[in-house]
């Protein structure tokens, strides 16, 4: 009946207890919403470095990544297969051929990531081929073709096959030069990928440097990004002769990034709870300053503190459990549904084109976080109702029953 | 046999500060069975004497025994429990659950005293009628008038079958007729039942039908009558 009591007394004052459901309802809404959007935005931007050619792995020779010398390649690719062929959290890689230069056009020179790719094999990991948004992505036979992204392609001032020259060091440290036609332009999310990458067919890159067929780097993408650490581990033994590092080592930026919004979601979710624990307080003493004679009575005719502290935190557990699940609920339908369509945010499209990530949003929310949540509610709504539990049974009951 | 023992009680308030001597040495007997009405003028220390008696507030000095049970220095879980099962309380502004019934109100009782749910409907039903409220059994509080609203209370307060029921200015707030009619309910009870009734009351009605009255004047026992 102590839990009876305490549900009717809930409704007692409905306006009361209706805005502070409303409220709780809101703040989990929010704190929910504002953590699918972070990482949404975040698996985003990572998801886009790692699809635009960042890989979940990448895999040098080691002296390559100290000067990004393309003298420095993995001379024993037919063991790379292999041993990649045979890690089962492998999805698929591909091989690149790196140089740094620069590409001139008529108007303009700048300097560039030359990616000599195979066109067939890369369309298997990176996502480019996808981001075409003019022209085609190496589908000819033709030779010397280059995709670049549409920020260089504004800069150097050219458009589809228009022909770019190419200038790079070789394996030997000699200067070539090559014309290459603007057969695909592309655009990621990143805005400064597109500006400093170019995509040429390896085979034309290795015709123009004069050498036979080299690998600088190995991009690996996994079925599952959870599998990178215990993969990277596995291709560091099988592979010791070379320098394999994840996502997150080439990148640290991502990571930090990462943990930054991470650290910046506690702050917002702290203060969302904040301001429930003081709405909550704040009803609940309301509500038991109301009711002090009828507390006193209690108290009087021999209900114990111990009951009378549960029946109070009942009744604040009850408007956390219905105003809690609304929250959830509103907030699993709302991050649900912009999951799928997405925010388009491309207001501020070029701010997010700059960070990589997109200018629509996707929200995300891994189904833990929803169980999380609900328990910190509950466990604040509970902490919250200590304090006007307390001062129920601190009252003087003989005063109390006489009051007006 | 002495049901209530009060020996040389003294209460004093703001011990510390100005102290106020609400009683002065009171020395009490209310045996079994007496229909007892406590009088006297404001601040004379009659709800004073009435809440050390209920246990709700305790003595700065004195000692008070309740059915052979020295309560004096029991702690407060401790007396809460001993008002539970030994105390029966009417309140002057009635002092019902809101949320709850008639019959759920006088329940509540016996629930918190671990009846079973058979037993507890039971009792309630009986109680009621006897208090000539069996057709207002599922109304609530604000639904019935002062009167049925205390005989409810009267209800609740023998429905854990005290050993005595304390009153505190229980018709205060009743027209004659439920005064009257409150009072004929409580005087057969304890007529029929040897039920223990102790009032504060200023109401001459209820010093009228009392047939014991002591009055209080600044804190001491001006006279004890029995009529």
């Amino acid at each position: 009946m102590i839990q009876k009591i305490a549900w009717k007394n809930v409704w007692r004052n409905k306006l009361r207890s209706i805005i502070l459901i409303t409220s709780i309802a809101l703040g989990i809404w929010a704190g929910l919403f504002m953590m699918s959007l972070t990482t949404g935005l975040n698996t985003q931007r990572i998801g886009n470095a790692i699809n635009s050619g960042l890989g979940h792995i990448q895999i040098h020779h080691p002296e390559y990544t100290k000067e990004y010398n393309p003298k420095y390649f993995i001379k024993d690719t037919a063991l790379l297969s292999q041993t990649l062929s045979q890690i089962p959290t492998i999805k698929s890689w591909s091989y690149h051929n790196n140089f740094t230069g620069m590409i001139a056009s008529p108007t303009s020179g700048y300097g560039v990531a030359l990616i000599g790719i195979n066109p067939l094999t890369e369309k298997n990991t990176t996502s480019i081929h996808t981001k075409i948004i003019s022209g085609t992505y190496f589908t000819s036979d033709k030779k010397n073709q280059i995709v670049i992204g549409e920020k260089l392609a504004r800069k150097l001032k050219v458009e589809l096959n228009n022909k770019i020259v190419v200038t790079f060091q070789d394996t030997s440290n000699n200067i070539i030069s090559g014309a290459f036609r603007v057969t695909g332009i592309y655009k990621t999310a990143s805005s400064s990928f597109d500006e400093s990458i170019a995509f040429l067919n390896k085979k034309d890159l290795e015709k123009l440097a004069g050498t036979s067929s080299i690998v600088n780097e190995v991009i690996v993408f996994l079925d599952d990004v959870k599998d990178v650490a215990p993969t990277k581990n596995n291709l560091s033994t099988s592979l010791p002769m070379l320098q394999v590092r994840s996502w997150d080592d080439i990148s640290p930026e991502l990571g930090y990034a990462n943990e930054l919004m991470s650290i910046a979601l506690s702050v917002f979710i702290l203060i969302i709870i904040l301001a429930m624990s003081f709405g909550i307080i704040n009803t609940m003493l309301m509500a038991v300053l109301e009711r002090k004679r009828e507390l006193g009575m209690l108290i009087s005719v021999g209900m114990n503190k111990r009951k009378v502290f549960s029946m109070i935190l009942n009744e604040t557990l009850y408007i956390s459990l219905i105003g809690g699940p609304i929250g959830i609920i509103g907030a699993w339908a709302t991050i649900n549904h912009f999951g799928k369509v997405g925010i388009n945010l491309s207001s501020m499209g070029k701010g997010l084109d700059s960070l990589g990530i997109g200018s629509i949003i996707y929200t995300k929310l891994d189904s833990q976080m929803y169980l999380t949540i609900t328990i910190v509610v509950v466990l604040t709504a509970l902490l919250a109702s200590i304090y006007p539990s307390l001062r129920a049974l601190r009252m003087n009951a003989a005063e109390a029953v006489r009051q007006n | 046999m002495s049901l209530i023992q009060v020996t040389n009680v003294h209460r004093v308030y703001n011990e510390t500060d100005i102290p106020v001597s609400a009683l002065k040495g009171v020395n009490l007997s209310i045996n079994e069975g007496e229909f007892t009405a406590i009088v006297g003028p404001s601040g004379s220390g009659k709800t004073t004497l009435l809440n050390i008696i209920g246990g709700l507030d305790s003595a700065t000095d004195g000692s008070l025994e309740v059915a052979g049970k020295n309560i004096t220095h029991l702690a407060t879980n401790e007396l809460i429990d001993f008002r539970l099962n030994n105390i029966g309380f009417v309140f002057q502004a009635y002092n019902l659950i809101p949320v709850l019934t008639a019959k759920e109100n006088v329940e509540f009782i016996m629930l918190l005293q671990g009846w079973e749910k058979n037993k507890r409907e039971q009792r309630a039903m009986q109680l009621l009628e006897e208090v000539g409220l069996k057709e207002k059994v599922n109304s609530k509080p604000s639904q019935m008038s002062g009167g049925q609203q205390q005989r409810v209370a009267v209800a609740r307060a023998l429905a854990s079958h005290p050993k005595f029921v304390l009153a505190d200015e229980p018709t205060a707030n009743l027209d004659s007729a439920s005064t009257n009619n409150l009072l004929d309910i409580m005087v057969e009870l304890n007529q029929r039942e040897q039920m223990t009734f102790v009032f504060s009351t200023h109401d001459q009605r209820v010093i009228d039908r009392a047939r014991r009255v002591i009055t209080l004047e600044d804190g001491q026992i001006k006279s004890d009558i029995y009529k």
